[in-house]
């Protein structure tokens, strides 16, 4: 796939490689900006640090195999993983739309998708409600309707966590879309290719590392969802509990030890995936 | 270009959604002003800021009192935390700098009083007990904790860890009622919100919650309530900034205009 970004970007930019590159060493980085950095990093990394020393090692393993966490932490992983997918459902064409068609009022709409991204995750919960709460303004059609109702359920969490992450999955992919070079398009059209097919057979394949990108750092934000979930879908063990929420709960129930051991253990799980996720999909210059 | 800024746009969001998310979870309190070392005064007022965390369902009384106090002592300044009390005992215990703590249970408190936190033995200043919130009209007829496990209603109760909730599972064992909600609630007053949006059908709350409440909620009396009776303690605590004025509001809440407010509310005298 990076070959035909690689050939697309070559073919509009000279070669950088032909002039003499000035040296990039660690020897002149001004005092003015290693300092701030580093204390960016040590504000970053830190409180990390601190799970890590505060960790009660000796129970770990038997607080791991207590009943509620591996729940907790399943429920949580299968959560974030549908509220990913739901995202690129209709997280993608919309991407496409607000990027390759001219609409009025696209600057608008681009505007309302990045809403919930500046939006305390507590304010999106309370919206939901009002939206899709059993009194609210779909939520009663629903259940009268269907007998459908979202808060409280597995659902739940699934709408609410999309609702916070789809935002960094549609600004990814229109970022990647953007930046994509529209020719292949344009030449599966002159080939004769509908838009459907185009969209399909060319645009899909071109921008998938950006697709990737942003369904991982999606996944990434619903996973940490807390806000939202708690006002809108509830909190309730194996239900509607997922990892932040069980951490909240036992952290305020005076149980520090078993906030940590879940804290430290969200961390160990998102960092792996994501780690493993970035070696595989996303390549770093 | 247009696509570089929107990927830099993206970061700047994103550092600021996660500063927005971490920021939630606290109750902040404005310590500041505090400390008053050379107040001689006792009786002739008390001044300088004070902080009180105190339990949810005495939102209102609290915030009444808290008025009532900075009248009667002009240059007074409370400031109060409301939350569940276990959230509350545990922001104590991590360092918080609060003056006095007003728990609705005694377990909660002696999480703070064990840890050394308080300064002296707390007193009882008011007792609770819990009523079925149900929404104005009672629309489902619910009359009793046995009608909760009835199909198709709705409970929100407190998580085991706060005061309503640990006062709710003594009623249902008490009742023989084994009820599963749909929702553990980290204090009172979002069980209550949970009724009054209609959400739930019905939650296990305070009488005083529910008579709080009255044109949205309506409270439900059970027998098995008198089995969970709560007691709430009250403390000043030892790292108390403005000591004086912690134990001038203290007694101010045992003091007859004080009991007067909770009586009004709906407290029971302890």
């Amino acid at each position: 796939m990076s070959t035909v970004d690689d050939r697309g970007a070559g073919a509009r930019r000279p070669a950088p490689a032909a002039a003499p590159r000035p040296r990039r060493g660690t020897s002149r980085v001004p005092v003015g900006l290693l300092v701030p950095a580093a204390v960016g990093l040590a504000a970053l990394v830190l409180p990390l640090l601190g799970l890590v020393v505060r960790a009660p090692w000796s129970t770990l393993p038997s607080r791991l195999a207590a009943p509620g966490v591996l729940t907790a932490l399943r429920l949580s992983l299968e959560t974030a993983t549908l509220a990913t997918l739901l995202s690129v459902v209709l997280g993608v064409p919309l991407a496409w739309l607000l990027a390759r068609v001219e609409f009025p009022g696209r600057r608008v709409v681009r505007a309302l998708v990045t809403v919930p991204l500046v939006l305390p995750p507590v304010v999106g919960g309370v919206a939901l409600l009002l939206v899709f709460g059993r009194k609210g303004l779909l939520g009663a059609w629903l259940d009268s309707a269907f007998g459908i109702t979202l808060p409280f359920t597995t659902p739940g969490v699934v709408v609410a966590e999309a609702f916070v992450a789809m935002p960094f999955l549609i600004i990814a992919v229109e970022g990647a879309l953007r930046g994509a070079d529209t020719r292949f398009e344009e030449a599966a059209a002159t080939l004769g290719a509908g838009r459907w097919t185009t969209f399909r057979r060319v645009t899909i394949p071109l921008v998938a590392p950006g697709i990737a990108a942003g369904a991982v750092l999606c996944w990434a934000r619903a996973l940490g969802e807390f806000g939202a979930t708690i006002t809108f879908a509830g909190n309730y063990p194996g239900i509607t509990q997922t990892m932040p929420l069980a951490v909240y709960q036992t952290l305020e129930g005076g149980d520090l030890d078993g906030a940590i051991v879940l804290s430290l253990l969200l961390l160990v799980v998102s960092v792996t995936i994501l780690a493993s996720l970035r070696d595989r999909w996303i390549t770093s210059p | 270009m247009r696509a570089g800024w929107t990927r830099g746009g993206t970061a700047a969001l994103a550092v600021a959604v996660t500063l927005a998310v971490t920021g939630c979870g606290s109750n902040s309190t404005s310590g500041t002003g505090g400390g008053d070392p050379q107040s001689s005064a006792s009786s002739a007022g008390v001044t300088g800021s004070l902080t009180v965390f105190a339990a949810a369902s005495l939102t209102e009384s609290f915030t009444q009192i808290g008025k009532d106090f900075e009248a009667a002592n002009p240059g007074s300044k409370v400031t109060f935390s409301f939350g569940g009390s276990s959230t509350l005992a545990t922001q104590i215990n991590q360092g918080a700098k609060v003056d006095v703590f007003a728990s609705a249970a005694p377990a909660n408190m002696k999480t703070v009083t064990d840890a050394g936190n308080g300064d002296g033995t707390p007193t009882t200043f008011v007792k609770n007990q819990l009523v079925i919130a149900v929404p104005k009209g009672n629309p489902k007829g619910i009359n009793g904790l046995s009608d909760l496990v009835k199909p198709g209603v709705k409970v929100a109760l407190c998580a085991a860890t706060v005061p309503c909730g640990a006062a709710a599972n003594t009623a249902l064992t008490a009742a023989n009622v084994k009820l599963t909600p749909v929702t553990l609630e980290q204090d009172v007053k979002s069980a209550l919100s949970k009724v009054k949006l209609g959400e739930v059908d019905a939650a296990l709350v305070y009488r005083t919650d529910a008579k709080a409440d009255p044109s949205d909620v309506d409270g439900v009396e059970f027998p098995e309530s008198a089995k969970a009776v709560n007691e709430y303690p009250i403390v000043v605590l030892k790292n108390a900034k403005n000591k004086t004025a912690a134990q001038a509001f203290v007694a101010y809440v045992l003091s007859d205009r004080g009991k007067a407010v909770l009586t009004q509310a709906g407290f029971q005298a302890p």
